[in-house]
C-alpha cells in the first residue's frame, strides 16, 4: 500500500475507460481469427470432405491476454500516472520562483531548471498562478499559468556576469509562496530581499551545495603569469586543472599549457604561477578550469600577453662595430617580449603591419615615406624616434632655413620643433656636468620606474621652447629639459627620445631603466596607460583622441564558459566598457571580446580584485536540495509500453493466422515494426537526413566519363531546351569523334560541383536569379582551373542592350573575366577538329573569346600567329547553338535551322562549331602545336 | 467452367504467355540435350537419305533413278535405293486448364511451366530424330525441323481443354494434372484409341498436391476463386485427400491401360529430365 500511494493521476476520470475491457474480453472471445486463404487447384478432390472438430476455433488465452494489456497500458498512460505526488503540503495561492541566474548558477543549470520544472509541475496540478524572476533580469512578467511558465523554463539560460540584486525590483516582487533557487554566492541584496518576503508568504530556499569555482584574470609580473583560483566554500583540499587555450603553431585550438591549482583544507583560494616562454605566452587566448566550466571559471587574455610586432628602420647590417650601431641596444631590449621586424622601406615595414616603428636615428624621410608614415600613425600606430648625431646635423640645416624664414616648421613626424645642433653637456669643451633625470611625473607611462643613480645624459636634441612642449614631455632630465616628447596624432602617437638609442650620448640605454621604459612605451602603443584593474591594457588613451573609437562586441562568452562569435556583432559603449575593463562585465558589458578597427579588449565575468564568498543565511532558514521525493511523470513509459504490446500484438496475429510466413505479409509486417522502433531514432535527424546531398551519384558519373554540363536557368523550357541540344552535339560527338560523351546534365550552380565538367553551356535567360557569392566563388575556381563557360544570349548577337545583353552582363560581371575579343580567324578553335570560319548556331552572329596578347605575331610561313596558351575561358555569342544541335528523342531535330539546303549546312556548321569546341576544351592549345608538324615530318623522314 | 473470353483478350492473355515460351524453349533445349539418341531407319528400301542398296533397274524405273557408277561396272544398269525412312506425326497437347498455373514454391515451376519444357524437351527429341510434332489444336501443319520449332510456340497456346481429332495412325502425348474431369480424360483417350493413336500420358502434379502440407483453420480456393471451401482444420482433410487422389491415380492408370498407353505421374519438384527420358521410351517402345 506504501508503495502504490506514491502513484497518482493527472486525469484520473480517464480510468473508468478501464471497465471496457471485460466487453473487449468477451469480443475477443467470441471472435475468432479470420481463416487463411489458399489456392488450391485440386478442389475437385477435396470437395466434400469433412474434418473431424467442426466448431470454431477460439484466438488462444494469451493473445486475448496480450490485446487487453495492451489497451489497459494505453487507458492508463493517458490518465497520466506520476510518481510521488503531492509531496509538499498543498499550497494555495500563487507561487513566486526566484532564481539566481547569474553565472556561478551555469554549472548545474539544468539541476536548477529540473527543480524549478518539478515545483511547476506540482503548481500545475494544484491549479496555481505562478511568476518565474531570474535574477539578471529586472523585469517582473504577470503570475500566470504553472504550465505556461514550465514551456518557457527550457529556453531559460543564465547570463554570462554576476552583479549585485536589483534590489528595489526584487523586493517589490508580488506576496506568494516564495522559492528561491540561491547560488549559494554572496551578493549585494540578498538579505534585503530575505527580509522583504516576511510577510508574504513562506520562504524556501533551495541551494545545491556544490563547490563554485571562479578564475580571476591572470596578471603579469616579470614574465610570470600569475593565476589564483577561487572557490566559494572553503572545503577539504582539492586539486583543480587550469588549461591555458589557444592556437598552436597549426592554427589549432587546444590546450597550450596546464597546471594544476592546489587548494589547501579550508583555503578558499589557490595560487599558481606560471613561467613561460614568450612565445607560448603570447599564444594563449584565455585560461579555463575545464572541470568547472562556466563564465566565471574563464578568464580571457588579451593583447596584453600577445608579442607585439616592432619595425626598425635603417637597420644597416654593414656597420663597423656593432656597438656603435644605433639600433644594437633597441634589439637587445626589444628582443625578449617582441617580434622584430627589419627593413631599409618604410613601405615594406607598413605592408607587416606592426604595432610600433622605431626610427633610431634617422634624419629624414622621403616626402612619399612621410605621407604613408603619418596616415599610419593616425591610423593608431606608434612612432617611436630616437636623436643621435645625424638628426642633430639635419636639424641644424632645417633650422638655418628656419630662422630665416622666423620660425622652424613644425615636422609632421616630430612631437616637437628641434633646435639646431642639440647640445652637449658635461663633454671636454663644455660645461657643466652630465645631466641625471628628473624622476618621472604622476602622468607620465613611466611613473614609478626607479631611475638608477648613474644614468646620464650628455649630449641631447634640444625642444624649441612651444606652448605645448610641457604637456608633450613625457620625462625629463633634472634641469628641465625634455628627454622624451610625445604628440598625439590621429589615433596614434609620435614620441622622440631626444638621446641617442646607443651608448654615445647616454648611458640610458645601458640601464635596465631603457628596457623598462621600452615595455611601456610598447604597452602603451595598445592604447593604455597602465595596467587597468582587469588585468587589461585597453581603452584609456581612447577617449583623449578626436574621433571616439567604436569598441564592438565579436565573440562573447557564454555562461557555461564557451566563446562562441557574436552575430552580428554588437556596438557597445565606450565608457561603459571602459567602467566594465576597469571593474567587471555587467548586463550591459557582457564578458568577451572586443574590438575597434586595430585594438582588441577582453571582458571577463570576475575583476582582479573579487572573492567568490558563500552566501551568509539568517539561521532560521535552512536551504535545502534533493531530499525530495521527485515527482515523476510515468505516462511516456506506460504509453510506450502499451505501444510495444500492440506491435507484438501484430506479429503475434500474423504468427497464429500463418500469414507470417507468406512473404508479402512478412514483410509488410517486419516493415510496421521496423518502422515503430525506428521512428523515434529518426525523427530528430530527419531534418539533416533531408539535405543530404543527392548530387554524389551524379558526380561520380561525370567523371567517370566525358560530361557536357548546362548551367540550369529556371526556366524550364530553356533547360530542356539546352539539355536537348547538348544531346545533339554528344550524340554528334559520338558518330565523328572519339569523344563519347556521356549524358548531358544540368548543374545548378549553388549546389553541384562544377570542376568535373569540362564545358558549361550557359543559355541566358532574363528570369534567371543572380547566384549566390558563393556559387560565384566556384564558377571563377572552375575557370581558373581551365573550366569553358559557353554563355549564349540566343539574340544573334543583335541585342546590344537587350534584356540577354544585360543579363548576360549582370550574371558574368562578378566572374572576372580576361578582355575579350571577337574570334579570330586564326584562333584555334578554328580548326581543333573541323576547318571553320564561322560559328553559326540557328543565327549566324559574332561570337567573342579570350583576347590574344598584345605582342602575338605570326611567324615566318605559318598562317597562324601562336595565341593563347591554354584554353579561352569563355566563349560569348548569341547563336543559340543549343536550338541548332537539339534533337528529339528519336534523332530528329528539334527546331528549325534557316531555309532549305542551307539550313541543314546551317545546322552541320553549328555541330561543327560545337564538335571544335568540344575538341578545343579538351585538347587545349594541342592544334596550335601543329605548326611544328612539318618540322617534325621532315625530322622523322630522316 | 470455361469462361467466355473476348478475342482481343484471349490474343492479348496469349501474348502474354508467349511471352514466358522462349525462355522455357532454351529450358528445354538444354533438356533434350541432356537425351542423346541416334537416328533410326526403318530397315527396308524407301524415301530417305541413307544408301540402302542396289537393285537392278526394271522397265518403268525412271533414268535419273540409276546410278551409273554402279551401272558401269557391268552391262546391268543398277537403280541405288535408299532406306525407307518414316516419319511419324507425334502430336503434343498440354492441358491449358488453369489448375496447371499453380505452383505452390514461388521460387519453382508451375506444373504448365513443367508440362510446356517437357513438351518441347520432347518435341525436340523428336524432331531431332526425324520424326513430325504437331500441336494439338493448331491448324497449321506438322513441324518436320527443330530450326522452326520457335516460331511454332503459338501453337502450344491453342491446345483445346479436352484433347480430341487427333490425327489418326499418329502418336500422342498428354501432358495434364489430370484433376479435371475424368470422364472427359477417358472419353478423348477411348476417342484416341478408336483412331489407332497410341501414346503416353504424363500425369504432372506439384509436391503440395500430392502431399497437403496444410493445417489450421483455411479457406480453400481453386485457381478461378470459383469454388471455395471452408475447413476449420485442414490436417484433419489429409488422410481423405491422399485417398482420393490416389484413386484418382489409380483411374487414370487404368484408362490408359485399356488403351495401351502409357501413364506416368510427374512430380514437379523432380528433374524434368525422369519425365523426359521415360515419355520418349514409351514412345520408341511402340513403334
Amino acid at each position: 500500500m506504501g508503495a502504490l500511494a506514491s502513484f497518482g493521476f493527472l486525469s484520473p476520470w480517464i480510468l473508468v475507460a478501464l471497465i471496457t475491457l471485460p466487453v473487449l474480453w468477451w469480443l475477443l472471445r467470441a471472435v475468432p481469427p479470420a481463416p487463411i486463404r489458399r489456392v488450391f487447384p485440386a478442389m475437385t478432390l477435396l470437395l466434400g470432405l469433412k474434418e473431424d472438430r467442426p466448431e470454431a476455433q477460439r484466438s488462444p488465452w494469451w493473445l486475448i491476454l496480450l490485446r487487453l494489456l495492451a489497451v489497459a497500458a494505453l487507458i492508463i498512460g493517458f490518465a497520466g500516472p506520476v510518481l510521488n505526488p503531492q509531496e509538499r503540503a498543498a499550497q494555495k495561492g500563487p507561487l513566486v520562483v526566484f532564481i539566481d541566474s547569474f553565472w556561478p548558477a551555469a554549472a548545474n543549470w539544468q539541476a536548477r531548471v529540473d527543480a524549478v520544472d518539478q515545483v511547476l509541475l506540482e503548481a500545475q496540478q494544484q491549479g496555481r498562478m505562478a511568476v518565474v524572476v531570474r535574477s539578471h533580469l529586472s523585469e517582473i512578467a504577470p503570475f500566470s499559468a504553472a504550465g505556461l511558465w514550465r514551456e518557457k523554463l527550457a529556453a531559460m539560460q543564465p547570463a554570462a556576469w554576476d552583479a549585485p540584486y536589483d534590489t528595489p525590483a526584487f523586493m517589490s516582487l508580488p506576496k506568494g509562496e516564495f522559492l528561491w533557487l540561491s547560488d549559494g554566492i554572496a551578493r549585494d541584496g540578498r538579505a534585503e530581499i530575505l527580509n522583504s518576503r516576511s510577510n508574504k508568504g513562506t520562504v524556501t530556499i533551495l541551494e545545491p551545495n556544490s563547490a563554485i569555482y571562479g578564475l580571476p584574470p591572470a596578471q603579469m609580473t616579470n614574465g610570470e603569469i600569475t593565476l589564483t583560483v577561487q572557490r566559494a566554500h572553503a572545503g577539504p583540499a582539492k586539486t583543480l586543472l587550469i588549461q591555458g587555450m589557444g592556437r598552436d603553431p597549426a592554427g589549432q585550438l587546444r590546450p597550450l599549457v596546464q597546471a594544476d591549482a592546489i587548494f589547501a583544507a579550508g583555503a578558499d583560494q589557490a595560487e599558481i604561477t606560471l613561467s613561460l616562454p614568450p612565445e607560448l605566452r603570447h599564444r594563449i587566448s584565455w585560461f579555463e578550469l575545464p572541470d568547472a566550466k562556466s563564465a566565471g571559471g574563464v578568464t580571457l587574455v588579451g593583447e596584453a600577453l600577445t608579442r607585439r610586432r616592432v619595425a626598425l628602420i635603417g637597420a644597416q647590417k654593414n656597420e663597423t662595430l656593432a656597438l656603435l650601431s644605433p639600433d644594437h641596444f633597441l634589439r637587445a631590449a626589444l628582443e625578449p617580449s617582441a617580434e622584430i621586424i627589419e627593413a631599409l622601406q618604410i613601405d615594406d615595414v607598413l605592408r607587416a603591419s606592426p604595432h610600433v616603428i622605431i626610427l633610431p636615428d634617422v634624419p629624414k624621410l622621403a616626402e612619399p615615406d612621410q605621407r604613408a608614415l603619418a596616415k599610419w600613425v593616425a591610423n593608431g600606430g606608434l612612432l617611436l624616434r630616437f636623436a643621435g648625431p645625424r638628426l642633430a646635423a639635419a636639424q641644424a640645416s632645417r633650422g638655418g632655413q628656419g630662422a630665416q624664414g622666423g620660425f622652424a616648421r613644425e615636422d609632421v613626424l616630430l612631437p616637437v620643433r628641434l633646435r639646431a645642433g642639440g647640445r652637449v653637456v658635461g663633454g671636454a669643451m663644455s660645461w657643466g656636468s652630465p645631466q641625471t633625470l628628473a624622476p618621472f611625473a604622476a602622468n607620465s607611462p613611466f611613473y614609478g620606474l626607479d631611475i638608477p643613480s648613474d644614468v646620464t645624459v650628455a649630449r641631447q636634441v634640444l625642444a624649441e621652447p612651444d606652448p605645448d612642449l610641457a604637456a608633450r614631455t613625457l620625462a625629463e632630465l633634472a634641469d628641465g629639459t625634455p628627454l622624451v616628447t610625445r604628440k598625439l596624432l590621429g589615433g596614434g602617437q609620435v614620441i622622440l627620445v631626444h638621446v641617442g638609442a646607443n651608448a654615445e650620448w647616454s648611458s640610458l640605454v645601458l640601464s635596465g631603466l631603457f628596457v623598462e621604459m621600452l615595455k611601456r612605451l610598447m604597452t602603451s602603443s595598445a592604447g593604455g596607460a597602465g595596467q587597468a584593474t582587469n588585468g587589461e591594457v585597453i581603452v584609456a588613451e581612447g577617449g583623449r583622441s578626436d574621433r571616439p573609437p567604436v569598441w564592438q562586441l565579436t565573440r562573447k562568452l557564454s555562461a557555461d564558459g564557451r566563446l562562441v562569435a557574436q552575430d552580428p556583432v554588437r556596438p557597445i559603449d565606450n565608457h561603459a566598457l571602459q567602467q566594465a575593463v576597469q571593474t567587471r562585465a555587467s548586463a550591459a558589458v557582457p564578458p568577451g571580446v572586443y574590438q575597434d578597427e586595430t585594438r582588441q579588449a577582453v571582458v571577463n565575468a570576475l575583476a582582479m580584485g573579487d572573492h567568490l564568498k558563500s552566501a551568509q543565511w539568517p539561521a532560521t532558514i535552512v536551504p535545502e536540495w534533493g531530499q525530495t521525493d521527485r515527482l515523476r511523470d510515468l505516462s511516456g513509459p506506460v504509453l510506450s509500453l502499451g505501444l510495444t504490446l500492440l506491435l507484438i500484438d501484430v506479429v503475434a496475429t500474423l504468427w497464429i493466422t500463418g500469414n507470417l510466413a507468406r512473404r508479402k505479409a512478412a514483410q509488410t509486417s517486419g516493415m510496421i515494426v521496423a518502422l515503430a522502433l525506428v521512428m523515434p531514432l529518426i525523427l530528430p535527424s530527419m531534418g539533416n537526413a533531408q539535405e543530404q546531398p543527392s548530387a554524389e551519384v551524379d558526380v561520380i558519373a561525370a567523371a567517370a566519363e566525358v560530361t557536357l554540363a548546362h548551367v540550369l536557368t529556371g526556366d524550364a523550357a530553356l533547360d530542356a531546351l539546352a539539355q536537348a541540344g547538348l544531346q545533339g552535339l554528344s550524340d554528334a560527338l559520338f558518330i565523328r569523334t572519339s569523344v563519347e560523351p556521356a549524358l548531358p546534365v544540368g548543374v545548378d550552380l549553388e549546389r553541384d560541383p562544377l570542376a568535373v565538367y569540362p564545358i558549361l553551356y550557359w543559355p541566358i535567360s532574363s528570369a534567371q536569379a543572380q547566384p549566390s557569392s558563393a556559387a560565384y566563388d566556384r564558377l571563377s575556381r572552375y575557370l581558373a582551373a581551365g573550366g569553358l563557360i559557353l554563355f549564349d544570349t540566343r539574340d544573334a548577337g543583335v541585342g546590344g542592350d537587350g534584356p540577354e545583353a544585360r543579363k548576360l552582363r549582370a550574371l558574368a560581371g562578378p566572374l572576372g573575366l580576361p578582355p575579350l575579343d571577337p574570334v579570330p580567324e586564326d584562333h584555334v578553335v578554328t580548326r581543333a577538329f573541323y576547318l571553320l570560319d564561322a560559328f553559326p548556331g540557328r543565327h549566324v552572329g559574332p561570337v567573342w573569346a579570350e583576347a590574344a596578347p598584345p605582342g602575338a605575331e605570326a611567324q615566318e610561313g605559318v598562317p597562324f600567329r601562336v595565341l593563347n596558351d591554354g584554353v579561352t575561358p569563355v566563349m560569348i555569342g548569341g547563336n543559340d547553338w543549343a536550338g541548332a544541335w537539339a534533337v528529339r528523342p528519336d534523332g530528329a531535330p528539334l527546331l528549325p535551322v534557316g531555309r532549305g539546303r542551307a539550313g541543314d549546312r546551317q545546322r552541320e556548321m553549328a555541330l561543327r562549331f560545337g564538335i571544335n569546341l568540344v575538341m578545343h576544351v579538351l585538347t587545349g592549345n594541342y592544334k596550335s602545336d601543329q605548326v611544328h608538324i612539318p618540322a617534325l615530318l621532315q625530322r622523322l623522314g630522316q | 467452367m470455361p469462361q467466355k473470353v473476348a478475342p482481343q483478350a484471349l490474343g492479348q492473355k496469349a501474348a502474354t504467355l508467349a511471352a514466358g515460351l522462349p525462355p522455357l524453349l532454351s529450358d528445354a533445349r538444354h533438356l533434350a540435350d541432356t537425351v542423346m539418341l541416334g537416328d533410326h531407319g526403318r530397315r527396308r528400301a524407301g524415301q530417305g537419305d541413307a544408301f540402302w542398296q542396289f537393285r537392278p533397274a526394271q522397265p518403268g524405273d525412271p533414268a535419273h533413278r540409276i546410278d551409273w557408277r554402279r551401272s558401269a561396272r557391268s552391262d546391268q544398269a543398277y537403280i541405288r535405293d535408299r532406306e525407307w525412312q518414316a516419319a511419324q506425326t507425334i502430336t503434343l497437347w498440354v492441358d491449358p486448364a488453369l489448375s496447371m498455373r499453380y505452383g505452390s514454391d514461388a521460387n519453382g515451376p508451375s506444373k504448365s511451366t513443367r508440362a510446356t519444357v517437357i513438351a518441347l524437351a520432347a518435341a525436340m527429341l523428336f524432331l531431332r530424330a526425324g520424326e513430325r510434332v504437331g500441336f494439338l489444336g493448331s491448324a497449321r501443319a506438322p513441324l518436320c525441323a527443330e530450326a522452326t520449332l520457335p516460331d511454332r510456340l503459338t501453337d502450344l497456346l491453342a491446345a483445346p481443354e479436352v484433347p480430341k481429332d487427333l490425327r489418326p495412325r499418329g502418336r500422342a502425348i498428354f501432358l495434364t494434372d489430370g484433376l479435371g474431369d475424368p470422364n472427359l480424360l477417358d472419353a478423348a483417350l477411348s476417342q484416341a484409341a478408336s483412331r489407332k493413336v497410341h501414346g503416353a500420358l504424363l500425369q504432372i502434379l506439384d509436391p503440395a498436391e500430392q502431399d497437403f502440407p496444410f493445417a489450421g483453420r483455411s479457406l480453400f480456393q481453386d485457381m478461378g476463386a470459383v469454388l471455395e471451401m471452408e475447413t476449420q482444420e485442414a490436417a484433419d482433410l489429409r488422410a481423405p485427400y491422399l485417398k482420393r487422389l490416389a484413386a484418382r491415380k489409380d483411374a487414370l492408370a487404368a484408362m490408359c491401360r485399356r488403351r495401351a498407353w502409357a501413364y506416368h505421374c510427374h512430380d514437379t519438384s523432380a528433374p524434368p529430365s525422369h519425365a523426359l527420358l521415360w515419355l520418349y521410351h514409351a514412345l520408341e517402345a511402340r513403334r
